[in-house]
C-alpha cells in the first residue's frame, strides 16, 4: 500500500545486521510509514556470516540464508541485490546505485559493515591469496584448495595453506582449511594467539591446544613478502628471515569499517574509520544513521552482531519518533575454536587501576583460567578461560559484584564450585537474550518445570546454548524434581527400561513389570515395552505375550481410520513402483472398493479396509512380490527420494538407489517416534532430506548426513553430522545414530528435541556417532546388524500361521460378518466414512466448474 | 465333547486347547441382577490375555469382551462412544491404580472395564454387560427386557 506521506528509507548494506534493521522496522512499523529500499553489493540476500565457516563442508548457500531475508511477501520492501551505493548527495538527499539509479531517501541507514584489511606487503594480491569474509570467499578458496590437492597428490607432498592473522577469524580459517584437507599454518604477529581475548599464559595453553590439532602456529613473526615460486607455490617471507611454502594464503588480519561511501559523502569519520555517531546511531547527517560495523558510536566501532543488532533496533525505533539510545555493549566472548574452549570476559586483560590476577594453570589437561579481581580482592572485574570454559556464565553474572568468599576459588579445581543459587537475581544467566536470573526463576515458579519449557517461555539457552547448564541447575535447585516416570507402573524412563531390558535379558513385559514395575500395565507402558523388545530382539510382534502389548495398529498391522476401518500402505521404498505392482495396488483398490491417496512419504494409501479383509489384501501384494509397510507406529515410516543421477540432469548420485537400500535396511525398525528419512541427489535438495530425522544429500564426493529434522508440529531442519562420506560410511554413520537414538530417547520424544535434550549437543552427537568417543559404535552396529538380519515381512508373516491369521475377525462368533455398523458416503466428490450418531458431516460439495 | 452353537450357528470346539493351568478364568464383575439370555461368544482358549475380540450379539449390537492376565473376564460396548465408531475390542488393556481399563485405539480415551464410565471424563460411560464361564465357553448375558442400545 502506498500513503501519500509515506517516507523513504534507503539501507545500504544487505548483511546480518542491514537485515535486522529492515525486520525490526517493519514490524514496528505498523502504519506503513516507511518505504525501504536495500541496497545489496553481494549478490546473496543476507545470510548467517556469523556462521561463515559452518559453509565449509555442507556448501550449501541456503542452510546459512536469514530467515525471511527476501521480504518476499512484503511489497514495502524493494531489495536489490549486486547493487552497489556508489554515492551519496546529502543536500539532495539521494544514492546513486552501481546500476547508475539514484534513488531519493528521507533517511538513510548505513550498514555497510567492514572490509578485510590486508597488510600491503609485496605480493598480497597475487593469484592464490584470499580473505575470508564471504561466501564467494570461500568458494574461492575450496576451488584453490581442491587444485592444490590433486597438485600436491601428483608430487607426492602435502598441501599447505597459511592463514595470516592468529585472531578469532584466523583460527577459524585455519579450521577450514583443515576441513579442506590442507595442512594449515597460522602467523600472527602478536606473541600470542588471539592477543585481543586472552593474555600471554592464556595464549600459551591456547597455542599448544592448536598445536595438538595439527595447526602449525607461528607466533611474534609479521609477513613481509609473497611470492610466486617456480613450482606454483607461494613463498611468504617473516619478519625472523624464514620463508614458508605454501599452496594459498588467507588473509585475516581484522577488519576495517566500510565507511569508503559516508567519506566521500562528508560524514564525519573517526580517527581510525567508522562512521561517528552519537548514542542514538544518528551521523553527523540528520538524516544519516549507521549502524553495526560501519558505526563509531561515540568514536567507538564493535565488532560483533549483538552490538549491531542493538544499533539496528535503536534506529528502526527513532526512524518511528522513540527514544532509545545505544548502551554500548558486553564485549565478552565464549566460543569453541576447533573444539577448544576460549572464553573472556569483562576486564581481561587487568586494565583496571590496582586490578589482582589469580591464574591456575593445569598443563597436563590443558586449561588456563584466570580471574581478575578488584585491589581488594573482593569485586570480581573479568577473567579468561581457555580449554574449559565451564565456568563461564556464573563467572560473567558476577562482574562487577562482590564474589561470596574466596575468588580463587572460584576457578580451583578444589574448590567449591559456585552454586547458581548464590547468584544475586539480576545476574544475566543468558546474555544473547538478556535473560536473568530473577526471569528464569520466575518462569519456573510459574510452573515451566523442564528445560523445554524454560526455553519456550523465557527464550534463555535458544541461542548459543552456553548458559544451558546454568539453566538447568536453577531448576534443579528450585527444588523441582523431574519425574521420569514413564506412566503409573513404572518409575524408569523409557532408556532406563531399555537397559533393563538389554542387560537382564527379560522378554516378557510380565516378568518386567513384576520385577521393575507395579500393576499390570497400561496403554503407554505396554506399546514402550514392546517397542524395546522389538529393538533388542528379532520375535514377531505378534509372538506369545508380545501380541497383547502392541499398540493397536502394531496388532493389527495397519492404519486404523476414524470408522475403525484401516488403511493399507504398501511398502515402496525410495517411491519406485513397476507397472505391475501399480495395477496389482488399482485391482485391489477397485474389488475391495478402496478410497486411493497418494502420501506425502511417496506411497499409495489405501483406505477403508475392514480388519477381515487385511489378510486378503496382503495376500494379492504378496503374490506379486510387494509387502505392506508401516503407516503406523513409532517405526521406520518411508526414505524419501528424488530421482537422482540415473534420470535427473543436475544429479551427481544414485539417490533412488540409496533411498531404496536404506529403506530395505531399517525397515521394520521400532523407535521412540516414527522415524522418517530422505535422499536427495543433489544440493537442489528436491527429497527435502534436511527436514527428515536422517537426510542424505549428495556431493560430488559422495554424501552430506543431516540429523535430527523434523517435519509436523515443530519443524526443525536436520543438522550436519559429517560431510563427502562415502557409501559404507554413511550406512555405518546412521547405523550408529539410529540405535543411538533408539537406545537413549524418551517415549514419543522425536529427533530434533531428542537432540536438544542431549548434553553437550550436536558436538556430542558427532563425538559418538563418528568419532566413537563412548567406545559403543560397535555394539550400536551389531545391534543394528540383527535387527537387518532378523528382518521378516510381518504381514506375510502373520498370512502363514494359522494362529496369528484367526485374529484378523470382525467377530469372534461371526468371523465373516461384515461390521453392520461400518458405512460410506460415496455421493460426493471422494468415499468418505460415516460415523454412527453423526449422519453426515459432509459439507456441500463444491460444485463442479464445467 | 460340547459343541456350543452361536447365534449366528457357527459351531466352536470349547476343548481343542485348554486355558493356562496356573490362571483361573472367571468373570470381573458379579452378574447384575435380573433375568439374562446369555449369549455365547467364544471358547475362552481362543482368548489372548490383555486383548479383546468383538462379539456381534443378537439385534446387531455389538459387544468388546477382553481376557486379562490375571484371569478375569469382561464386557463392554463396542463404540467408542467419542468416535462413534465400534472399536473398542480392539484397544489396549491395563489399569490405573488396580481399576482394570480399556484405551480406545482411535483417541486413547481410558474406559472402566468394570463399570464402563470414562475414567477422565465421568460424565461418559458405556454399557457394561454380565459375562459368565460355561463348559469353556464365554458368555455374554443381555437383560431379557431387549438389548443394549446401540444407535
Amino acid at each position: 500500500m502506498y500513503l501519500p506521506t509515506q517516507r523513504t528509507v534507503v539501507v545500504v548494506g544487505h548483511g546480518m545486521v542491514g537485515h535486522r534493521f529492515v525486520e525490526a522496522l517493519r514490524s514496528r512499523d505498523t502504519d506503513s510509514t516507511w518505504k525501504v529500499v536495500v541496497l545489496s553489493e553481494e549478490a546473496e540476500a543476507a545470510y548467517d556470516r556469523v556462521g561463515l565457516s559452518s559453509y565449509v563442508g555442507a556448501w550449501d548457500r541456503g542452510s546459512l540464508a536469514l530467515p525471511g531475508n527476501t521480504y518476499a511477501a512484503d511489497d514495502l520492501v524493494d531489495l536489490r541485490l549486486g547493487t552497489r551505493a556508489d554515492h551519496v548527495d546529502r543536500g539532495a538527499r539521494t544514492v546513486t546505485t552501481s546500476a547508475g539509479e539514484v534513488v531519493a531517501y528521507d533517511a538513510l541507514v548505513l550498514a555497510t559493515g567492514s572490509y578485510p584489511f590486508v597488510p600491503p606487503v609485496p605480493g598480497h594480491d597475487a593469484d592464490g591469496c584470499f580473505v575470508y569474509r564471504t561466501l564467494d570467499d570461500l568458494d574461492g578458496i575450496r576451488r584453490a584448495a581442491e587444485t592444490a590437492l590433486a597438485r600436491a597428490a601428483a608430487e607426492g607432498r602435502e598441501a599447505n595453506g597459511l592463514v595470516v592473522g592468529g585472531g578469532l577469524l584466523g583460527l577459524e580459517a585455519a579450521n577450514a582449511l583443515r576441513l579442506l584437507g590442507l595442512t594449515p599454518h597460522v602467523v600472527e604477529f602478536a606473541p600470542r594467539l588471539m592477543p585481543l581475548q586472552v593474555d600471554a599464559g592464556g595464549g600459551a595453553v591456547l597455542e599448544r591446544l592448536i598445536t595438538d590439532l595439527g595447526v602449525h602456529v607461528h607466533t611474534g613473526a609479521a609477513t613481509q613478502s609473497i611470492a610466486r615460486e617456480e613450482d606454483g607455490r607461494l613463498a611468504v617471507g617473516l619478519s625472523d628471515g624464514s620463508a614458508l611454502l605454501t599452496d594459498l594464503v588467507v588473509f585475516s588480519a581484522g577488519v576495517r569499517p566500510a565507511d569508503a561511501v559516508a567519506r566521500s559523502a562528508g560524514l564525519d569519520v573517526g580517527e581510525r574509520g567508522g562512521v561517528v555517531t552519537d548514542i542514538t546511531c544518528r551521523t553527523s547527517d540528520e538524516n544519516v544513521w549507521a549502524v553495526g560495523e560501519v558505526a563509531a558510536v561515540e568514536g567507538r566501532c564493535y565488532g560483533l552482531v549483538a552490538p549491531g543488532y542493538t544499533m539496528a533496533e535503536v534506529v528502526a525505533d527513532r526512524l518511528l519518533g522513540g527514544e532509545a539510545t545505544f548502551p554500548g555493549a558486553d564485549l565478552s566472548t565464549k566460543l569453541k575454536l576447533l573444539g577448544v574452549d576460549v572464553a573472556s570476559f569483562g576486564d581481561a586483560m587487568g586494565a583496571t587501576p590496582g586490578a589482582l590476577e589469580i591464574v591456575h594453570t593445569d598443563a597436563t589437561k590443558g586449561t588456563y583460567a584466570k580471574v581478575v579481581v578488584s585491589d581488594d580482592a573482593r569485586t570480581l572485574l573479568g577473567g579468561i578461560l581457555v580449554g574449559d570454559a565451564a565456568a563461564y556464565t556464573t563467572l560473567k553474572a558476577y562482574v562487577g559484584r562482590e564474589v561470596p568468599g574466596d575468588p580463587g576459588a572460584l576457578i580451583s579445581p578444589a574448590g567449591a564450585e559456585l552454586g547458581a543459587d548464590a547468584l544475586p537475581d539480576d545476574a544475566v544467566i543468558c546474555s544473547c537474550n538478556n535473560v536473568t536470573k530473577a526471569s528464569i526463576c520466575g518462569a519456573i515458579t510459574e510452573g515451566a518445570c523442564d528445560l523445554a519449557a524454560l526455553k519456550g517461555c523465557t527464550s534463555a539457552g535458544t541461542t548459543c546454548g552456553g548458559c544451558l547448564p546454568t539453566v538447568k541447575r536453577l531448576l534443579v535447585d528450585s527444588g523441582v524434581e523431574l519425574s521420569k516416570a514413564l506412566c503409573e507402573h513404572f518409575e524408569q524412563s523409557r532408556a532406563e527400561l531399555f537397559e533393563i531390558v538389554a542387560s537382564t535379558g527379560i522378554r516378557t513385559f510380565s516378568a518386567l513389570v513384576a520385577r521393575y514395575g507395579t500393576g499390570t500395565g497400561c496403554e503407554i507402558c505396554k506399546p514402550t515395552v514392546a517397542s524395546i523388545l522389538a529393538s533388542t530382539g528379532s520375535d514377531h510382534v505378534l509372538d506369545g505375550e508380545q501380541a497383547a502389548l502392541q499398540d493397536s495398529n502394531d496388532h493389527f498391522l495397519a492404519n486404523i481410520q476414524r470408522n475403525g476401518t484401516y488403511s493399507v500402505v504398501p511398502r515402496m521404498p525410495g517411491g519406485e513402483v513397476t507397472a505391475e505392482q501399480l495395477i496389482t495396488i488399482g485391482e485391489v483398490a477397485r474389488d475391495f472398493g478402496l478410497y486411493v491417496k497418494v502420501t506425502g512419504g511417496q506411497r499409495i494409501d489405501l483406505f477403508g479396509v475392514r480388519v477381515e479383509q487385511l489378510p486378503a489384501i496382503w495376500q494379492r501384494l504378496v503374490d506379486v512380490g510387494m509387502e505392506s509397510g508401516q503407516a503406523y507406529g513409532k517405526s521406520l515410516r518411508t526414505v524419501k527420494s528424488c530421482v537422482g543421477s540415473s534420470w535427473c540432469r543436475y544429479g551427481v548420485q544414485d539417490s533412488v538407489g540409496m533411498a531404496v537400500d536404506l529403506e530395505h535396511r531399517y525397515r521394520g525398525l521400532r523407535s521412540p517416534h516414527k522415524l522418517k528419512l530422505g535422499v536427495s541427489g543433489c544440493a537442489r535438495e528436491c527429497a527435502e532430506a534436511r527436514g527428515k530425522d536422517v537426510g542424505v544429500i549428495a556431493t560430488d564426493k559422495g554424501w552430506n548426513l543431516y540429523v535430527c529434522g523434523n517435519g509436523g508440529q515443530t519443524p526443525a531442519h536436520a543438522r550436519l553430522l559429517a560431510s563427502d562420506l562415502d557409501d559404507e560410511t554413511l550406512v555405518r554413520y546412521i547405523d550408529r545414530f539410529l540405535m543411538f537414538y533408539v537406545r537413549t530417547a524418551d517415549r514419543l520424544q522425536r529427533t530434533a528435541p531428542w537432540l536438544d535434550s542431549l548434553e553437550g549437543g550436536l558436538d556430542h552427537l558427532r563425538a559418538v556417532v563418528c568419532d566413537d568417543v563412548l567406545g559403543i559404535a560397535d555394539d550400536l552396529e551389531a545391534a543394528m546388524a540383527r535387527h537387518v538380519a532378523g528382518y521378516e515381512d510381518e504381514w506375510k508373516a502373520v498370512l502363514d500361521d494359522p494362529v496369528k491369521l484367526a485374529r484378523f475377525v470382525s467377530f469372534v462368533n461371526a468371523p465373516e460378518e461384515a461390521d453392520p455398523t461400518v458405512a460410506f458416503d460415496e455421493s460426493g466428490p471422494r468415499k468418505v466414512p460415516v460415523l454412527l450418531g453423526m449422519p453426515s458431516t459432509r459439507r456441500p460439495s463444491h460444485p463442479q466448474s464445467t | 465333547m460340547t459343541t456350543i452353537t452361536t447365534p449366528f450357528g457357527l459351531a466352536l470346539a470349547p476343548d481343542s486347547a485348554p486355558a493356562p493351568a496356573r490362571t483361573v478364568v472367571r468373570p470381573g464383575v458379579l452378574p447384575a441382577p435380573g433375568p439374562k439370555d446369555w449369549v455365547p461368544a467364544c471358547a475362552v482358549h481362543t482368548l489372548v490375555p490383555g486383548r479383546g475380540v468383538a462379539v456381534l450379539l443378537p439385534g446387531g449390537a455389538q459387544a468388546a469382551l477382553f481376557l486379562l492376565p490375571n484371569g478375569m473376564i469382561y464386557a463392554v460396548d463396542n463404540i467408542d462412544p467419542y468416535a462413534g465408531a465400534a472399536v473398542l475390542s480392539r484397544g489396549l488393556t491395563g489399569d490405573r491404580a488396580g481399576e482394570p481399563t480399556v484405551a480406545s485405539p482411535l483417541l486413547k480415551q481410558v474406559f472402566s472395564l468394570r463399570t464402563g464410565v470414562a475414567l477422565d471424563d465421568p460424565k461418559v460411560s458405556i454399557p457394561a454387560h454380565s459375562v459368565r464361564v460355561q463348559d469353556g465357553v464365554v458368555h455374554i448375558g443381555l437383560r431379557l427386557a431387549g438389548t443394549s442400545a446401540v444407535r
